[in-house]
């Protein structure tokens, strides 16, 4: 089945008008996935890539039956495109977006409650169901139809794993990049329940990194839900320095809260296989589920 | 961001946070200037770096003249300062914060940061004063109280009350104290702060609530909305590669061991230092050169990691998703040929035309030790390290 994104897939571009929104729309439509408008306030009425562009959301989701959005706006405006998607009661709203300030995810995070709209993101590179159809900016290509799910705060890193399970013979159902910043939409415990209730997914590689405590969580929760599918954990970041930002804005061990080994040691007690060698992600997968 | 002490307070004068009179000095001749300014006799002298425990470390010193304001500026300006927050090496003192001395009653320590598992802000308050609150946190957690500030709200008066009384204030300290926490509270808001401490805060003998120490961390993400913010930033406290790659958009941090890296993705990045490692080496630095890794960023990349002397031998580690590895793979060999690498470079590039870029590798004139998995790269990297010593 796939989780989040898929055949059903009725997808808007925020900030499509940008070099950014145009070129991966683009993309986008060139992988098959179904882009049926875009939104560029100022630049309603326009026709770019055949697709219709609006003035606002709503617009655009009437008129075009979008149930899910991406946005390219930069990081300026970012926050009030989410919430825009966010009342126009969109299914999805997956924001690409780097740099956006805490304050306003706070802020966005506020909105969210009790409204039916799942954010993904912020920075983050977007959400893929191999075969059916990729919303964000990964390269489609090394990816593989199959059987893994895969959640995690990175961009390349994410890449990496899909790569390695692709080339270790197996392929992967949906690949979620839930995003590098302190405070974001769905995270690693969101995705998990999505992946449980998902047939076609019999495991799911999970990559972590230093900062909060998301993964201690979701540990927390495999053990008090009895998860039973295999996963395979990674924590980049056993070498970073404390108090560090680690490129990403999420990426800082703060007050001895946040290091690698804390969530290793989390993860390994849930009976989670924890690899410390990022380059045995593939291996360690297809070992555990053959 | 960072700031200074000296700065964090004129930040917190403006929004009527009771701190000591006190201004900011460069030189021994503006120290003795400034405390002429000063309408006390009881002056302090305290440096200016970014980093805690400067009191422990002996760059915060009272003193009774002007005599004694001459000569702990003339000690303490130009000093390394050493304390557990600057590391071994420590930090030269370059700018000194001259203030009126405070008759101080008690030590309190009051903080905002934002607490990420619950997405609310967290407002401590502590009677324990003037030490570590890590250390408080670890041993006696009672003793720090908390509320948390409800984003769609704000802060509201029952938790300065739980506060201020927690604290145990009592008659015009409660008021004071209230003014200074809500006060505090709206700085962090308006300023996007990513933390507010103030250790100690000080209830002093004639019942004033006064910070007497201010750390104000700026949201790098915040920073385009505060021009007034960003004019604050002292690069003598950064590390100079760290500045100069930061002008050419690249996110280095640098570390101390010998096997360089460069990149593309924070948490690849991460995982290639992780990975040295794990194989007996020593990551020299994380360097992510972004999206882009064209022969600009790899050439400025080298220059980075070569500006270190430690560094015996460079991994590049390149994923190609939209950028394509051959692409990067002509970047390098131009790089190297306009940057003078003498050290060994070993080459890993996965992902979009990965095959054509290993092609170009092998027929380039260069010298370059070509990985095809991220293990061998990793083994490559640190054996030419090892090798070189």
């Amino acid at each position: 089945m796939s989780i989040l994104v898929g055949n059903d897939t009725r997808l808007m571009v925020q900030g499509f008008t940008g070099q950014e929104g145009l070129s991966h729309s683009n993309k986008m439509i060139k992988y098959g996935t179904k882009v049926v408008s875009g939104v560029t306030p100022g630049k309603g009425g326009q026709t770019h890539l055949n697709i219709p562009v609006f003035n606002t959301v709503s617009e655009a989701k009437m008129a075009t039956d979008a149930n899910t959005s991406v946005i390219f706006v930069p990081p300026t405006f970012a926050a009030d495109a989410i919430m825009e998607a966010v009342a126009a009661e969109l299914d999805l709203v997956i924001c690409i977006t780097e740099g956006i300030p805490t304050k306003d995810m706070v802020t966005v995070n506020q909105f969210l409650k009790n409204k039916k709209t799942r954010l993904i993101g912020p920075n983050c590179p977007g959400v893929i169901s191999p075969g059916k159809a990729k919303v964000g900016i990964m390269p489609g290509f090394i990816h593989k139809p199959g059987n893994i799910g895969i959640i995690s705060r990175s961009g390349t890193l994410t890449y990496e794993a899909v790569h390695q399970i692709s080339s270790n013979e197996m392929g992967q159902s949906t690949s979620i990049g839930i995003g590098g910043d302190p405070v974001n939409g769905t995270n690693f415990i969101d995705a998990l329940s999505l992946f449980a209730k998902d047939d076609e997914t019999n495991g799911v590689v999970l990559i972590g990194e230093i900062g909060g405590t998301a993964e201690e969580d979701a540990a927390q929760w495999v053990i008090d839900n009895n998860f039973t599918k295999p996963i395979v954990a990674f924590i980049a970041g056993r070498t970073a320095p404390p108090g560090r930002r680690m490129g990403h804005a999420g990426a800082i061990i703060a007050g001895g809260k946040g290091t690698a080994q804390d969530k290793m040691e989390a993860l390994q007690t849930a009976n989670i296989t924890v690899v410390e060698n990022p380059a045995e992600i593939g291996i360690s997968m297809k070992n555990l589920i053959k | 961001m960072k700031i200074h002490e000296y700065q964090g307070k004129a930040i917190l004068r403006e929004y009527g946070v009771a701190v000591p009179d006190g201004f900011p000095a460069f030189t021994v001749d503006e120290a003795v200037k400034v405390y002429d300014k000063l309408d006390s006799k009881v002056a302090v002298v305290k440096a200016q770096i970014h980093a805690g425990g400067r009191g422990k470390g002996g760059g915060v010193k009272l003193a009774n003249s002007r005599d004694e304001v001459e000569r702990l500026a003339g000690e303490i300006l130009g000093m390394i300062l050493v304390t557990h927050q600057t590391g071994p090496e420590g930090k030269e003192v370059q700018r000194l914060l001259i203030e009126q001395g405070v008759d101080i009653d008690r030590e309190l320590y009051t903080g905002i940061v934002l607490d990420r598992e619950s997405r609310k802000y967290a407002f401590m308050v502590s009677t324990e004063g003037g030490m570590e609150i890590e250390k408080v946190a670890a041993k006696s957690p009672e003793k720090i109280i908390k509320e948390w500030i409800d984003p769609s709200v704000g802060l509201q008066s029952y938790q300065l009350r739980n506060l201020v009384f927690g604290l145990g204030l009592k008659d015009a300290q409660v008021k004071n104290g209230i003014k200074i926490l809500n006060a505090l509270w709206k700085v962090f808001v308006e300023k996007d702060c990513s933390l507010i401490e103030i250790n100690p805060l000080v209830v002093t003998k004639d019942d004033n609530v006064i910070a007497l120490d201010a750390k104000i961390n700026f949201d790098d993400n915040g920073l385009f909305r505060h021009k007034e913010l960003v004019e604050l930033r002292d690069i003598a406290e950064e590390d100079p590669a760290e500045v100069e790659a930061g002008k050419y958009n690249l996110n280095y941090i640098k570390l101390d061991g010998n096997v360089g890296c460069m990149v593309n993705g924070a948490g690849l990045a991460m995982a290639t230092m992780d990975i040295i490692k794990l194989y007996g080496g020593e990551p020299a630095n994380f360097l992510d050169v972004g999206g882009v890794a064209n022969a600009k960023a790899v050439a400025n990349g080298f220059k980075i990691i070569l500006s270190d002397p430690n560094v015996k031998s460079i991994l590049i580690n390149i994923f190609g998703g939209i950028v394509r590895c051959d692409r990067v793979a002509q970047g390098v060999i131009d790089a190297m040929e306009t940057v003078a690498v003498k050290i060994p470079v070993i080459v890993r590039l996965e992902g979009t035309n990965a095959k054509e870029a290993a092609d170009l590798l092998n027929n380039s004139a260069l010298e370059f030790l070509v990985a095809h998995s991220f293990e061998e790269a990793a083994m490559k990297s640190v054996k030419a390290a090892r090798e070189a010593k």
